[in-house]
């Protein structure tokens, strides 16, 4: 009987410890994670407000719902001596597509405005920003080379993270079309447009920003997106009808005078939820939605690490290039960040240089961004500030 | 915090105590102890609003 006993207890106590093992092992991969996790989704990036900066706001001012949450964002305004009309750029609408962030902080840190004033939201959707996508083996940061070290984002994902908007529904139902879009469709901020004050908080996002489109009296709008090479809607305008003819004008200048193609894609009118298509139909904005071809978001490529978000070149995607299943030309250079936010600027100059043509007494008039063959030249590092010799009332936190 | 998602994070307590509670019971079989602490890590790391 004793000697039973201690052959039940040897077990018990072999059980208790295999358990101990097991615990220390799985709190060990939750607590590494855990700490992974909340330094990417609290990490600031500073931002050098530069000569053009006139003030910086937040959107919750335009739209109350956000204030406290993790969808609230700034916004800095590069206002000109004289009155002119006014421009908004927004960039990471969509926090996984890298060039936006990079183009708005080139026109933060270096524009200044002559005429008009320039609006810019870098962190469109915050929340997003701080979110990731483990199961696809999401990079949490990445870094920009400059002359004064490494600069380091925040890499993000398509959708707002489900800390801030959750549970997802099994259909989202767009408002006010009542179009039925993917579940995933409702923590992005590009199908919760115009949105609404009391929706879920990503319709929130988008209510407070076409708030803002009319009580400032912007002009354009541009949304800066990256798209894959195996989808057809990439490196191109998409505009809606009325804003066909600017974007027409901008294609064909940047064509013949840079060198790059930039096609214009009809924005669709029964695909409800966009920017382009409902910040067109919903005030008098004229929107434009910028996409340049981003390898790292195609489905068939290696591993997806910083390298191929930055350098935009894989073996695969060079093979499908090779039996023509790409939309874009793709070589072993691939598609580097340069090129990719080069593009992103000289577009985004001649689309408000055409808005200004056609509309001289609303014209926007700004120097001191580069274009395209400059960013190439000389890296997009080189138009990044050191946060460290700036004024400290300069740096903002996002 | 809106009231559903409060019922969400109810939800993954609930969960989570349970595949706790599993834990604790299981005396054999060792890949269901580990597979419960594994399926455990994300309701954790939600609850804890990290992931």
């Amino acid at each position: 009987m004793n000697g039973l006993r201690a052959t039940g207890k040897r077990a018990m106590s072999r059980t208790a410890a295999v358990k101990t093992l097991f615990a220390v092992i799985t709190g060990g991969i939750a607590a590494v994670s855990a700490v992974q996790f909340y330094q990417h989704r609290h990490y600031q990036l500073p931002i050098v407000a530069g000569p053009g900066v006139t003030r910086v706001a937040e959107l919750s001012q335009y739209g109350a719902g956000l204030k406290g949450t993790m969808a609230n964002t700034r916004i800095f305004f590069l206002e000109g001596k004289e009155p002119g009309g006014r421009a908004l750029v927004m960039a990471n609408t969509h926090a996984n597509e890298i060039d936006g962030v990079l183009t708005a902080l080139i026109l933060i840190e270096n524009a200044v405005v002559e005429r008009g004033t320039l609006i810019v939201i870098p962190q469109f959707n915050n929340s997003a920003s701080r979110s990731t996508r483990p199961g696809d083996g999401y990079p949490l940061f990445y870094g920009i080379p400059t002359a004064w070290g490494i600069k380091r984002f925040r890499f993000g994902d398509r959708g707002a993270s489900p800390l801030d908007q959750w549970p997802d529904p099994d259909v989202y139902v767009h408002y006010p079309d009542r179009q039925l879009l993917s579940f995933l469709d409702a923590r992005n901020t590009n199908r919760t447009w115009p949105g609404r004050p009391n929706g879920p908080l990503m319709e929130r996002v988008t209510d407070a920003v076409m708030r803002m489109l009319k009580q400032e009296q912007v002009d354009i709008a541009i949304d800066v997106h990256g798209a894959e090479t195996m989808f057809p809607v990439t490196n191109c305008i998409v505009a809606p009808e009325k804003s066909m003819r600017i974007a027409t004008m901008a294609s064909l200048t940047v064509t013949a005078m840079e060198g790059f193609e930039n096609h214009v894609e009809p924005s669709p009118q029964g695909f409800r939820g966009l920017s382009h298509r409902e910040i067109g139909d919903y005030s008098e904005t004229l929107p434009f939605l910028l996409e340049a071809p981003f390898p790292f978001l195609d489905q068939p490529t290696g591993p997806k690490t910083a390298d191929l978000l930055l350098n935009g070149k894989d073996p695969f995607l060079l093979s499908l290039a090779r039996q023509h299943k790409l939309f874009v030309p793709y070589d072993e250079s691939g598609w580097p960040v340069a090129k990719r936010v080069g593009q992103h600027c000289s577009m985004t100059l001649e689309i408000i240089n055409q808005y200004s043509i056609k509309n001289a007494g609303r014209a926007i008039r700004l120097g001191n961004v580069p274009r395209y063959a400059d960013v190439v030249r000389d890296g997009v590092g080189s138009y990044l500030h050191d946060p460290d010799k700036a004024r400290a009332t300069d740096v903002h936190y996002d | 915090m809106d009231f559903i998602m409060i019922i969400y994070y109810l939800i993954s307590a609930f969960i989570a105590g349970m595949l706790v509670w599993n834990f604790v019971r299981e005396k054999e079989d060792r890949q269901r102890m580990l597979l419960y602490l594994i399926v455990l890590i994300p309701f954790v790391l939600r609850l804890a609003r990290i992931r």
